[in-house]
């Protein structure tokens, strides 16, 4: 129970830490988001007194009280989901975020799952058959696929799929006019805009992580249990799957989840290359036009999953493999 | 009361002093280094077909370099607009539509991305080794916080993170950049090399080393470090085609400075007008910055799944011509991790 609060406390310390960065980075920095956004405002020609009022509109900050009290309502605020104002689009940031968040998460789990499923069949399939030709192709097949980052990989598939064949949509969540809902017309539509950019994370991911899976069997089958078991005369069906297969996986349950939260970190590109508007395609487009409130609020957002699905995996391992113990040495040299 | 800090700084009895008769001198010590971390390395990479292409690939961007010294810059009007490639001498790879030679723009982006790489790779690895031996040796109220901090790092998401901060500082040289997509990439290697660490701490010249008061630091760099070297190294090649898929897309969605060349903003330039080249037959406007990316990432993984074999020692030995008792020892080196998790 012990290592569960630990592990708790030090999420809840992450979340609070990144929060204090980013009110550092917005505050602090010289020449930062603040003194850029007065500047621009002043140039528009507002008054020293209506400029305090938009800021503190804008990031939830009074900017002439002292630090410790700006800090102090911005934390608040942020506890209260109020994540500030947008300054290029009419919307909160968080009414942005909660329309986005969604497409990003379905994109991002989907493709991690594919992954993970096509990477275990394919990684035992190469360890069992070690060596043998299929073995190397596969290896090279696996190399030279993760040599591809998925943006390129991504604009391939738009020029082919999208522009020269024209099977696939190019760009948006839906295409216009498409109603939200759960009609058929409506679920069809979402998934062909989602194809191709769920197939340029998963053709470029599946490769290396299905030789990592590779690597695990291979080591796997190298076990005395898996020798003793051979020589209990078990079938070879019962080995694969209950002696194998468990242990290889194991190692990979970790990555699956931060791999969700790393393609989290790589949405902008993703849905720049798709005009997809989900988080990262807003992150993008804060940056470009220096929104720094919608900046800071999806950079959070996009934190909290992160640190969130590390947690998960941290809890959850434990429960899926008995051998994990969480004691740490105290032995000091 | 800690052994490590109890080392006799007089000089009236020590250990080192005590072995002078068998003192290695300059010379030797630098044979060894170079047959050590050279020459044995050297055999067992030419062997391995893995790091034989990889290195040739990474050859071939140094070459490219060295000719941006010598070859003309991108500029617009430099050679007839649109042409294809193979079509004329001047500009062998075809130019872009602005008449830019698509060669040129190739080649120069070469040099500041081998620096990206160098410093993000050493920059990510230096930090790692550091805090993850420091605090994997020494324990206790240290190794907790390192943890800790490494933890965090750990947490915030790198691409963003490095999105903006390249916003608000808006940095030009490339060895900044380099250390700037790395700024958190070193967490999760710190953590791994921890682990190592506390299996290495317990061994037995370690304790040796230790009962002779030597400290921390020696104990860190004689004992501790040259054993992980294998594990930085893979992961220094890992470290950097990380720094070349960020760069690269950081260059494309042009939150870099757009002021210098990069073939993310080659891949930019010609997405934006893809849909009019597909009928005319410009992909290789396209395709030109993709097989540079994807080369260089090839060479760099290639490497990574090389090198894994080249420390091992059983391979090494054998291939290095050391020991003949090892020579039937084969089975082992399939196992070799593949830990190449993006």
């Amino acid at each position: 129970m012990n290592y569960y609060v630990e592990r708790t406390i030090r999420a809840l310390l992450t979340v609070w830490l990144v929060i204090t960065l980013t009110f550092g980075m917005i505050r602090l920095l010289p020449g930062g988001p603040l003194v850029q956004l007065r500047a621009e405002l002043s140039r528009q020609g507002y008054s020293a007194s209506r400029i305090n009022a938009l800021i503190e509109n804008y990031q939830n900050v009074q900017p002439d009280q002292p630090l410790y009290v700006q800090y102090f309502d911005y934390v608040t605020s942020l506890l209260q989901g109020d994540l500030g104002q947008s300054i290029t689009n009419p919307n909160s940031v968080a009414s942005i975020i909660g329309d986005a968040l969604p497409w990003t998460m379905f994109i991002m789990i989907t493709s991690v799952i594919l992954i993970f499923a096509i990477a275990i069949v394919w990684g035992a399939v190469m360890a069992y058959r070690e060596g043998s030709t299929f073995d190397m192709a596969s290896s090279s097949v696996s190399i030279l696929l993760g040599s591809m980052p998925f943006y390129v990989l991504a604009i391939g598939l738009v020029v082919l799929f999208s522009y020269k064949f024209q099977i696939l949509p190019a760009r948006y969540r839906t295409s216009p006019g498409v109603e939200a809902g759960l009609s058929v017309k409506f679920v069809v539509d979402a998934l062909r805009h989602a194809a191709l950019p769920i197939a340029s994370l998963v053709i470029t991911g599946a490769g290396l992580q299905a030789l990592a899976m590779r690597g695990n069997s291979i080591s796997v089958l190298g076990e005395d249990y898996v020798r003793v078991a051979r020589l209990r005369g078990l079938s070879d069906r019962r080995i694969s799957t209950r002696y194998v297969a468990r242990n290889a996986i194991l190692p990979m349950y970790t990555g699956f989840l931060t791999l969700i939260g790393f393609y989290f970190g790589g949405s902008p590109i993703l849905e720049e290359v798709f005009t997809y508007p989900g988080i990262g395609y807003y992150l993008f487009q804060a940056l470009e036009n220096r929104d720094y409130p919608l900046m800071m609020g999806i950079f959070l957002v996009i934190t909290i999953a992160l640190v969130l699905s590390v947690y998960i995996a941290d809890l959850t391992y434990g429960k899926i493999d008995p051998r994990i113990k969480s004691g740490e040495s105290s032995e000091a040299y | 009361m800690k052994p490590t800090e109890s080392e006799s700084v007089g000089g009236e009895f020590s250990f080192e002093t005590t072995s002078s008769d068998v003192e290695v001198t300059w010379g030797e010590r630098l044979r060894d280094f170079y047959e050590e971390f050279i020459y044995k390395p050297g055999v067992v990479a030419w062997n391995d077909r893995r790091t034989k292409i990889g290195g040739a690939i990474l050859t071939v961007y140094v070459v490219m370099a060295i000719a941006s010294l010598f070859y003309r810059q991108p500029t617009s009007n430099q050679a007839a607009r649109g042409l294809h490639p193979f079509t004329i001498w001047s500009a062998p790879l075809g130019s872009t539509a602005s008449g830019e030679d698509v060669l040129a723009m190739v080649i120069h982006a070469t040099p500041s991305m081998l620096i990206m790489i160098a410093t993000g790779g050493v920059f990510a690895t230096g930090v790692a080794v550091v805090i993850g031996t420091v605090a994997g040796y020494k324990g206790g109220l240290i190794d907790r916080g390192l943890t800790s901090f490494s933890d965090v790092m750990m947490s915030i998401p790198g691409l963003p993170l490095v999105m903006v901060l390249a916003v608000v500082f808006e940095p030009t040289n490339p060895a900044i950049i380099g250390v700037l997509i790395t700024v958190n990439y070193w967490a999760g290697l710190a953590r791994a090399i921890r682990s190592q660490v506390l299996t290495l701490r317990e061994n037995s010249y370690v304790e040796a080393s230790r009962t002779m008061g030597a400290s921390t630091p020696r104990i860190l760099f004689k004992d501790i470090i040259p054993n992980l070297m294998p594990y930085v190294l893979v992961n220094f090649a890992n470290a950097a085609r990380y720094v070349v898929f960020t760069s690269v897309g950081l260059y494309y969605l042009g939150i870099l400075p757009t002021s210098v060349a990069n073939w993310g903003l080659q891949l930019n330039n010609a997405y934006k007008q893809a849909g009019a080249l597909v009928g005319t037959g410009a992909l290789y406007q396209l395709v030109i910055p993709m097989l540079a990316i994807m080369g260089i990432a090839l060479a760099l993984i290639l490497l990574s799944q090389g090198l894994d074999r080249v420390f091992n020692p059983r391979v090494r030995t054998r291939l290095a011509g050391g020991s003949e008792s090892t020579a039937s020892e084969t089975g082992d080196e399939t196992t070799a991790s593949n830990e190449v998790m993006t």
